[in-house]
């Protein structure tokens, strides 16, 4: 079976400025795959390059070699409209101040849908519709953006990236800016989307513990390379965690759900 | 109701608006003509050569043409420029981007262009050219690695601004006063009547600027999500830029060259259209063509009659209701921000 995103040795440099005092960030190699249906997270210290993976996959960038495959075929010989129709992202906040309206916002997820078009059609009207509905944003269609709440935001850029109907959702840091009653209800959601519309989810987070209760497989990156793809039991250990993080952690069971449960060993203050 | 059908009701009612303001631009003036006598002329019914026809048809009408025509351009021009630089303050004037046309127009006539449509043409070439210097100008001096932020933006066109107004002071001392003609005058902003075959390359200058930004009009809407998102969505954001880039250069370059750099208008009557129609882009750029207009003959009629038998420049009007207007919307975006 052809996976849904395939990263073949792909190779990325980012141009480094004269003189500039960060290291020069770099993909050696890169590879792995993604199946259809899946909920695949990609975690990993800062800087270890888990946002320039997802500009590669959207094409926002450009590998300098290798190939990123989308169910076959070269994400680079797509038009971005193509790709657009497949992969959707969203991303962790709007921009503020966003005049529009959530239906506004939402129909703008139709526009690689008909590029050319000047207005949108029906079947537009109907699949924002059915987007909203489907995250609970339908009562607050006429209302601009910056009226909304941190969650309500959140779930207003999730019905924009389904009504564009994709095959795989690409969320960078979903719960980042959102309290824990909110994370919950993201999760909540990205599980049903996920089960209802075998939409595959592509997560990137700083959250593992998220990671490991919403994810079928991880894969753990430092530094530009893949250090373990796998089930969260495989790629949470002790060991492999404290390497790549540089920190004393413990890993527990949750009981519930029988995922691992990472916190970090805090040094302790009061017994020196 | 789809946005069709609100683009349509919107056009409509613009529409009356521009009709009405330009009868009323039709019928006063500082030329003592009766309405009677207008009307007489409407109707096809006076002497050619007679007074009357010569305010109506060679004056009055040609004028509002001019005023219609420069504030429908420069409202679309406006448009194109918040929604480019994700700034409702970006306005030709304002960007500096006038001011360098106006330089441009100003070495035309250093090489004696006038107003017959070839050498109009001429004209605006030069201005076309100063306005995107003014607008590269803007843009490398305020695009940081980070984004255009919009403080940076409104000073560097306030910079660019007053060098390219410094640049044309120069021109102005060196130069023959004479072959200079009524540069002054056209500088402060003012509408005069222009020949029919210069009326309609104005026209068709404006249509080409206009039908370049119309068309990115929804692409438009996605870059207010910024332009990675606009990538991910599917939008050449280069292509776009580009664009909206060439043709609210175009808009602003036609009409410093056939009207005079005219400011405010481009912020003005987008954010009055805004409050009534929202942000989409598909609503604003038809309807600020004409707004634009219907605005612009308001104030350019004021401007004729408001110290008849003499005239003040309409550039004056607009900007006295622009610097309070600019001022208001700063406040008002600095509240959002805060």
């Amino acid at each position: 079976m052809t996976p849904l995103v395939e990263f073949r040795d792909v190779v990325f440099t980012y141009a480094a400025p004269a003189r500039a005092r960060a290291r020069r960030f770099a993909f050696p190699s890169l590879a792995f795959s993604i199946d259809e249906g899946e909920i695949f997270g990609i975690i990993g210290p800062n800087s270890a390059g888990k946002t320039t993976l997802l500009r590669l996959l959207t094409r926002v960038l450009t590998p300098a070699r290798g190939d990123i495959l989308l169910d076959g075929r070269r994400v680079r010989e797509l038009t971005r409209w193509q790709l657009a129709r497949e992969v959707a992202v969203v991303p962790q906040e709007a921009p503020r101040p966003f005049p529009f309206t959530v239906e506004e916002l939402v129909l703008m997820g139709r526009y690689p849908h008909a590029p050319r078009r000047f207005f949108e059609d029906a079947g537009d009207m109907a699949a924002a519709h059915e987007a909203m509905s489907a995250t609970g944003t339908l009562a607050l269609a006429r209302l601009p953006l910056d009226q909304l709440s941190g969650g309500e935001r959140q779930r207003a850029l999730l019905a924009r990236a389904l009504a564009q109907g994709p095959r795989l959702l690409v969320l960078d840091e979903p719960t980042a800016h959102l309290d824990l009653r909110y994370q919950a209800e993201t999760v909540e959601l990205l599980r049903r989307v996920n089960r209802e519309r075998h939409v595959g989810i592509l997560l990137v987070s700083h959250d593992l513990n998220l990671a490991s209760e919403l994810c079928d497989r991880l894969l753990l990156l430092s530094e530009g390379e893949v250090v373990r793809v796998g089930t969260p039991l495989e790629v949470l250990e002790q060991t492999v965690l404290e390497s790549v993080f540089g920190c004393r952690v413990t890993v527990d069971k949750n009981d519930t759900s029988g995922r691992p449960m990472v916190q970090v060993a805090w040094p302790s203050a009061d017994r020196r | 109701m789809t946005l069709r059908s609100r683009l349509l009701v919107a056009l409509a009612v613009l529409g009356a608006a521009l009709v009405v303001v330009a009868g009323i631009a039709l019928f006063v003036g500082s030329a003592a003509l009766s309405p009677r006598a207008v009307a007489r002329v409407l109707a096809g019914r006076a002497e050619a050569g007679s007074v009357e026809s010569i305010v109506t048809l060679g004056l009055r009408l040609p004028r509002i043409a001019v005023a219609a025509l420069a504030g429908g351009a420069l409202a679309v021009a406006g448009v194109a420029f918040q929604g480019l630089t994700r700034n409702p303050l970006a306005e030709p004037s304002v960007l500096g981007i006038s001011s360098g046309a106006a330089f441009g127009v100003v070495v035309a006539q250093i090489f004696g262009l006038g107003l017959t449509p070839l050498e109009a043409l001429g004209v605006t070439a030069f201005a076309f050219a100063g306005a995107l210097l003014a607008a590269a100008a803007v843009y490398l001096i305020s695009a940081v690695p980070a984004g255009l932020s919009i403080q940076t933006l409104l000073l560097s066109g306030v910079i660019v601004g007053i060098f390219f107004s410094s640049a044309i002071t120069v021109v102005i001392s060196i130069v023959d006063f004479n072959r200079l003609g009524g540069v002054i005058h056209w500088l402060l902003g003012n509408l005069a009547p222009i020949p029919p075959a210069s009326l309609a390359m104005f026209a068709l200058l404006s249509l080409v600027g206009f039908v370049l930004i119309v068309g990115q009009a929804r692409q438009l809407n996605v870059l207010a999500l910024g332009e990675e998102a606009a990538l991910q969505l599917g939008v050449d954001a280069e292509r776009l830029k580009r664009r909206i880039f060439l043709g609210a250069a175009l808009l602003t370059g036609t009409v410093v060259a056939f009207a005079g750099p005219i400011g405010f208008v481009g912020l003005i009557v987008p954010h009055m259209l805004r409050r009534v129609l929202g942000e989409d882009h598909r609503l604003l750029v038809p309807t600020a063509l004409v707004a634009g207009g219907a605005f612009l003959l308001a104030a350019d009629t004021i401007a004729r009659n408001i110290v008849a038998p003499a005239e003040l420049s309409v550039g004056v009007i607009t900007a006295f209701c622009g610097a309070p207007f600019f001022i208001y919307l700063l406040r008002a975006r600095g509240r959002a921000e805060a």
